[in-house]
C-alpha cells in the first residue's frame, strides 16, 4: 500500500509521519498506569477497615482492582484500536 | 490424610485423568495442518489459535498446579505476604499490553519461535541469544519439577502418596504413570494437547473455586469468622524470631517487599519461555491484545483461591501438628469440607492443572534448545522436520529430567531453584523488551548487564536464610541505597539496566561493531493478513 498523496485530500493533510504522542495515546497510557499506582502504593490500602462482609479492606480492595484493571485495559485497547483504524484510513499500511 | 484411601474421590480423579489422556492423544487431529513436520506445527500449534483458545491456553499455562498449592500455602502460613500474587497478576496485563503485541508481530514476520530467536535477529548476536535461551531453559526446568510437587500434594491427601512407610517405588508409582502419559501425548500432539486439555482444566478450576468460596464460608460461619481465626493465629509469637508468625495486613516493614515482589514478578511473567510460546501460538496481533484484557478473569480466580488459605486456618487444617506441610492445607481443606465426589473433582482440577503447564513448559524448553542451541551451534542446516524431531526428543528428556529431579533430590532444592529461576528470567527483560522498542542498547552491553544481574541475584538469594534453610530461604533482602527490604530480582534488574546503559554509552563512543538488525520498524506493528505478511516466507520455508 503506497501512499499516493494526490489521490485523496486526507492523504495530503498529514505531512510525513503522524505524531507518536497523541491525546488518545496519552489517555490509553493513563488507563494502563492507573492499576500500577493503585496496587503498588501498598500503604494506601494496608488496613483492615472498612471490611466488606467480614473481608478486611486489604483483601477486598485488591480484589476490586482486578475487574477495574480489566476495564481499564479494555478501554486502552478500544482507544488504541480506534486510532489505528483512523491512521490506516489516513496514512496507509505502515502508519501504525 | 493418612487415614486410608478416599475411594470415591480417587475414582473421580482417575476418571478425569483418563478423559484428558484420551483428549491429549486425539488433539493431534485437532486443526491439523498440511505441513505437520514443521516446528510451527508441533511447537506452536500451527500459530492458529483464536482469542478463546488462547485465553484457555494461557490461563492453563500461567496459573499452574504449583500456584494453586503454593499461594494459599503462604497465606495459610504467613497471611498478607502471600496475597502479593493478586497485585502481581493485576499489573502484569497492562504491562504486557505495551509490548507483547510487538513481540507477536515481529515473530510472525520473521518466523521466530522463541524469545531468543528474536534477540538473535534483532541484535545479530549469537552470544546474547544463547544467554537468553539458557536462562529460559534453566528457569523452566525447576518450574516443571514443581508441577510434580502439586500432583504429589493431591496424591498424598488422596491416600495414594504412600506415606513414609511405603517404599519409594510404590510411593511414586502414580507420579510415574501420570508423567509417562503426559510425555507420550505431548510427544505425539505437541502444543495442541495442552491447548485442548486446558479447556477441561480451566473449567474445572473455575467450578471448584466458585463453589469453594461460596460453600466453605457457609460451613465455617462466614468470612468474618474466618478472618478472626486467621488474625488469632498470626498474632501468636514465633519463639525463634520473637515476632508474630504472620499478619493479616501488610505491615510498614513489609510493604516495599510486597510491592517490589508484585512488580518484579509481573515483569518476569511473560519472559518465561512457556508464556511466550502461548502468545506466539495465537493467530493474530489482535488476539494477543484482546487476551491482555480478558486474562484478569484468572487473576480474580487466583485471588479467591488465595483466600482458601484463611479458610484452612478456620477449618482447623493441620492445627496442632508440628511442622505441618502448609502445601497440603488446601487439598486437605477440600477433603474435609467437600463431599467425596466433589473433592475428587477438586483434586482433578489441581492434577490436570499440573499437566497443562508441564506440557507447555517442556515444549518451550525444547524449542529453545532446538532453535537456539541445536540449529544455531550444532547443525545450522537443519531442516524444519529435523528441528521438530529434535524438539520432540528434547521435550521427553526435559520431563525425565524434571522427574529425576523431584524424586532423586530434595524437594526444597527444586523450590530454591524455582525461586532463583524467577530472579534469573527477569534478567532477560532488558534485552527482550527494550529490543522491541529501540535498537539503542549495544549487544555487548546487554550481555554484560545480564551477567551482572544474574550474578548479583544469585549471590543475594544465596545469602537469604530462613528457619528451614540456610541459603535461598526467600527472595527478598535489603535493597542497597534505599535500605528497605525488597525483591532481589528487581534490584538485580535495576543493576542490569544500569550496566547495560553505561556500557552502551562506552561502546558507542568506542565505535564497537553493532551487529546486524534483520528487523525493520514496520515489523513490530504488522498484523496477520497485512500486505507482505501473508505470503511471508516464514510460514512455509525454514524460518530464521
Amino acid at each position: 500500500m503506497t501512499d499516493t498523496p494526490t489521490e485523496t485530500p486526507e492523504a495530503q493533510a498529514p505531512p510525513g509521519r503522524p505524531p507518536v504522542v497523541t491525546p488518545v495515546r496519552v489517555l490509553a497510557g493513563l488507563c494502563l498506569v492507573a492499576p500500577f499506582v493503585a496496587t503498588l502504593w501498598v500503604s494506601s490500602y494496608a488496613d483492615t477497615s472498612p471490611d466488606l462482609g467480614g473481608v478486611p479492606f486489604f483483601y477486598w480492595y485488591q480484589l476490586l482492582w482486578v475487574p477495574l484493571s480489566a476495564l481499564l485495559t479494555v478501554s486502552a485497547y478500544l482507544l488504541v484500536r480506534r486510532e489505528e483504524r483512523q491512521r490506516r484510513v489516513r496514512g496507509g499500511g505502515d502508519a501504525r | 490424610m493418612k487415614d486410608g484411601v478416599n475411594t470415591v474421590a480417587l475414582t473421580v480423579f482417575v476418571l478425569f485423568f483418563a478423559a484428558v489422556t484420551v483428549m491429549g492423544f486425539l488433539a493431534a487431529r485437532w486443526r491439523r495442518a498440511d505441513n505437520a513436520l514443521h516446528l510451527d506445527e508441533w511447537g506452536l500449534g500451527g500459530r492458529s489459535f483464536g482469542t478463546w483458545v488462547t485465553w484457555f491456553l494461557l490461563g492453563g499455562d500461567l496459573y499452574t498446579a504449583y500456584t494453586f498449592v503454593a499461594v494459599p500455602a503462604v497465606i495459610y502460613g504467613a497471611g498478607a505476604a502471600g496475597f502479593f500474587a493478586v497485585p502481581y497478576t493485576i499489573i502484569a496485563y497492562p504491562l504486557v499490553f505495551l509490548f507483547l503485541p510487538r513481540l507477536w508481530s515481529v515473530s510472525h514476520r520473521h518466523g521466530y519461535v522463541t524469545p531468543a530467536d528474536f534477540v538473535r535477529g534483532r541484535y545479530g548476536s549469537r552470544g546474547l541469544s544463547l544467554a537468553v535461551a539458557l536462562t529460559g531453559i534453566l528457569a523452566t526446568m525447576p518450574y516443571i519439577a514443581l508441577q510434580l510437587v502439586g500432583i504429589q500434594a493431591v496424591l498424598d491427601v488422596l491416600g495414594v502418596g504412600g506415606g513414609a512407610s511405603a517404599n519409594w517405588f510404590v510411593k511414586d508409582l502414580p507420579l510415574f504413570v501420570a508423567f509417562a502419559v503426559l510425555a507420550a501425548y505431548t510427544y505425539s500432539s505437541g502444543l495442541r494437547a495442552p491447548a485442548l486439555i486446558a479447556f477441561v482444566k480451566d473449567t474445572l478450576v473455575y467450578l471448584v473455586i466458585i463453589v469453594a468460596v461460596v460453600y466453605i464460608p457457609m460451613r465455617l460461619g462466614g468470612y468474618g469468622q474466618i478472618f478472626d481465626a486467621a488474625a488469632h493465629k498470626f498474632s501468636a509469637v514465633n519463639p525463634a524470631t520473637g515476632k508474630p508468625v504472620g499478619s493479616l495486613v501488610s505491615g510498614p516493614q513489609a510493604q516495599w517487599g510486597y510491592a517490589t515482589l508484585a512488580l518484579g514478578s509481573a515483569m518476569a511473567l511473560f519472559m518465561y519461555p512457556h508464556s511466550v510460546t502461548g502468545v506466539l501460538a495465537s493467530r493474530s496481533r489482535d488476539t494477543v491484545r484482546r487476551n491482555t484484557a480478558i486474562m484478569p478473569a484468572y487473576s480474580l480466580m487466583l485471588g479467591f483461591l488465595a483466600l482458601l488459605g484463611f479458610m484452612a486456618i478456620k477449618a482447623g487444617v493441620g492445627s496442632g501438628v508440628k511442622g505441618y506441610n502448609a502445601q497440603l492445607a488446601v487439598p486437605q481443606l477440600f477433603e474435609d469440607m467437600f463431599p467425596s465426589w466433589f473433592a475428587g473433582v477438586a483434586f482433578a482440577a489441581i492434577g490436570i492443572g499440573a499437566l497443562v503447564p508441564a506440557a507447555i513448559m517442556s515444549i518451550a524448553a525444547a524449542n529453545l534448545f532446538t532453535r537456539n542451541v541445536y540449529k544455531e551451534f550444532l547443525k545450522p542446516d537443519a531442516t524444519p522436520a529435523q528441528e521438530t524431531q529434535v524438539s520432540k526428543a528434547v521435550s521427553l528428556l526435559v520431563k525425565v529430567g524434571a522427574l529425576a529431579f523431584v524424586l532423586g533430590m530434595d524437594k526444597q532444592f527444586a523450590i530454591n531453584l524455582q525461586l532463583l529461576g524467577g530472579i534469573w528470567i527477569l534478567q532477560t527483560f532488558v534485552s527482550i523488551v527494550a529490543g522491541l522498542f529501540t535498537r539503542w542498547f549495544h549487544r555487548w552491553a546487554l550481555l554484560a548487564g545480564w551477567a551482572a544481574g544474574m550474578a548479583y541475584g544469585t549471590w543475594k538469594a544465596y545469602g537469604v536464610a530462613s528457619p528451614t534453610t540456610k541459603h535461598f530461604g526467600g527472595s527478598s533482602t535489603a535493597i542497597p541505597v534505599i535500605g528497605e527490604i525488597g525483591y532481589i530480582g528487581l534490584t538485580a534488574f535495576v543493576l542490569n539496566l544500569a550496566v547495560a546503559f553505561v556500557l552502551t554509552l562506552v561502546l558507542r563512543a568506542a565505535k564497537a561493531p553493532e551487529g546486524v538488525d534483520e528487523t525493520a520498524s514496520g515489523d513490530y506493528t504488522a498484523e496477520a493478513g497485512d500486505p507482505g505478511v501473508v505470503e511471508e516466507k516464514t510460514l512455509v520455508a525454514p524460518a530464521g
